[in-house]
């Protein structure tokens, strides 16, 4: 579904993905771990191109998105992405949170898409907070209502950057239910994450990254049992 | 005895060299400044072009700073490692000297110069004047907007591009409402400031509420009461302003302790 090839990014001198290449299957769940500033934000960033990749070519569905000619609203419209701290967007309510690109995009109609809206809202219990606004949710409820708006898009893949790094520790239980569910459902899902057990449980495949490199990758179970490299497994001693 | 024969008996003393009461000069100064000849309608009529002058001023600068800002701000948030759109680039470096320029230079030499050198032939000078403040006016909002757009958090625009939102929408439906209401103090602030700065344009014969005070001046040869005059109304109209910006502010504020 993806195709990395020779990805490289640098912030001015600074180089944070050092020639990357990386392909990921319909239906995967591809999580990637390692210590802050290893570059593993920026790679998803890179995907759906809010960071502009300084060389390589991204594949998307047999059609390189990484040229100069690319529709890149056309492309994100089918990478749902889901934040660190939400952004959810403060002046709007839930419901036109939720059906403001779909509408915006030609996606659906206004009926279609509050019609969508109510049916993801009731999928993560949620349904009673459509006219409430952001400023009203906690933080868990935020980001819940967060990838149901990237899903209201009916995305082919969804990218998560930290989805739960910015939660009260109790509310990180109903976020990664709702993904396991999306996981369930066969959705294709790249997480940045910290949380090691949704890594194991949900992860078809773990990838470790380190000062810009992809240094290993692996099947969970024996990723966490097995680590092979140096690095992967002082990180691990230290998360785990 | 009604109060103009009081004014014309105190005045005729005075001339005539007989020492009043101080309360005594006070009110044939007062009535001479504001009352003979029936002149509080100048004053009235001085406010009327004030505030429209205002108006006119504040719509320019208004249409002026936003054209500017989001040219300012669509060029600095070009994808970096993409080439350079040039049509931007060219807009961005008019906008820049527009601001420069007009920050850069006094109000009343702009003024001058555009009404005794560029208007030179025009003989509407309030309209010059309006003009004027409009264009004074533009680079200082286009500053206060592109401050607003800037200062909201990045996530948000990202979040709109990634749903697939394209520049334009992301910034109608998420970015500018948002800036609105960061920027209206600062904007409440230009229009007070704009509204005072009116008074300049009498430099150049534009007929607003200084212009006529400093004909009352020659007319009367008394400087005080009418300067002072203009001075509490200018003082009255300001305080009104800030008590409506005050509310208005209020108001949205409400809106965030939901």
């Amino acid at each position: 579904m993806i195709d990395v090839e020779h990805l490289s990014k640098s912030f001015g001198k600074n180089l944070v993905l050092d020639d990357i290449s990386e392909h990921i299957q319909e239906g995967e769940k591809v999580v990637i771990i390692g210590p802050s500033g290893s570059g593993k934000s920026t790679f998803l960033r890179c995907l759906n191109l809010l960071e502009e990749p300084s060389a390589g070519t991204i594949t998307f569905d047999g059609a390189v998105i990484t040229g100069p000619k690319v529709d890149i609203d056309a492309v994100r419209r089918q990478m749902g992405m889901v934040f660190q701290h939400f952004n959810l967007f403060p002046n709007m309510t839930i419901r036109k949170n939720i059906t403001l690109a779909p509408v915006r995009t030609k996606l659906m109609s206004q009926a279609e898409a509050d019609e969508t809206a109510t049916t993801l809202l009731r999928r993560v219990g949620l349904e009673e907070k459509a006219g409430a606004y952001p400023a009203q949710l906690s933080g868990g409820q935020k980001q819940r209502i967060a990838i149901v708006r990237a899903l209201a898009m009916k995305p082919k893949l969804m990218l998560f950057d930290e989805p739960t790094s910015a939660l009260d520790p109790e509310m990180v239980g109903e976020v990664l239910e709702v993904m396991k569910e999306l996981a369930q459902e066969g959705m294709t899902m790249v997480v940045v994450t910290h949380e090691m057990g949704f890594a194991r449980e949900v992860g078809t495949r773990v990838l470790f990254m380190d000062g810009g490199h992809i240094l290993e990758q692996n099947e969970p179970h024996a990723f966490f049992a097995h680590p092979r490299e140096a690095r992967t497994r002082e990180f691990l001693s230290k998360v785990l | 005895m009604d109060l103009a024969q009081t004014y014309e008996l105190w005045r005729g003393m005075m001339r005539d060299g007989v020492s009043l009461e101080w309360w005594q000069t006070f009110f044939v100064r007062f009535y001479q400044a504001f009352l003979e000849a029936d002149r509080w309608q100048s004053y009235l009529e001085g406010v009327g072009i004030t505030l429209l002058t205002t108006a006119i001023a504040l719509a320019i600068g208004v249409a002026l700073g936003v054209v500017v800002a989001m040219l300012r701000t669509a060029h600095d948030q070009q994808r970096p490692g993409r080439p350079r759109n040039p049509v931007l680039g060219a807009a961005n470096a008019l906008c820049k000297v527009y601001v420069t320029v007009i920050r850069g230079t006094p109000m009343m030499v702009q003024i001058l110069i555009m009404g005794l050198v560029i208007f030179s032939s025009s003989r509407n000078f309030t309209a010059v004047g309006a003009l004027t403040l409009g264009i004074n006016s533009g680079a200082y909002v286009a500053e206060i907007i592109r401050g607003g757009l800037m200062s909201l958090d990045s996530g948000q625009m990202e979040a709109g591009r990634s749903l697939g939102l394209n520049y334009f929408d992301t910034m109608r439906f998420i970015v500018i409402p948002q800036a609105f209401k960061a920027i209206l103090p600062s904007l409440g602030n230009e229009f007070i400031v704009l509204l005072k700065d009116t008074s300049m344009i009498s430099i150049i014969g534009g007929q607003e509420l200084t212009f006529f005070a400093r004909n009352i001046v020659t007319r009367t040869y008394d400087a005080m009461m009418p300067l002072l005059g203009a001075a509490a109304i200018y003082l009255a109209l300001v305080l009104i302003f800030t008590w409506l910006q005050g509310k208005l502010e209020r108001r949205l504020r409400q809106s965030d302790r939901r």
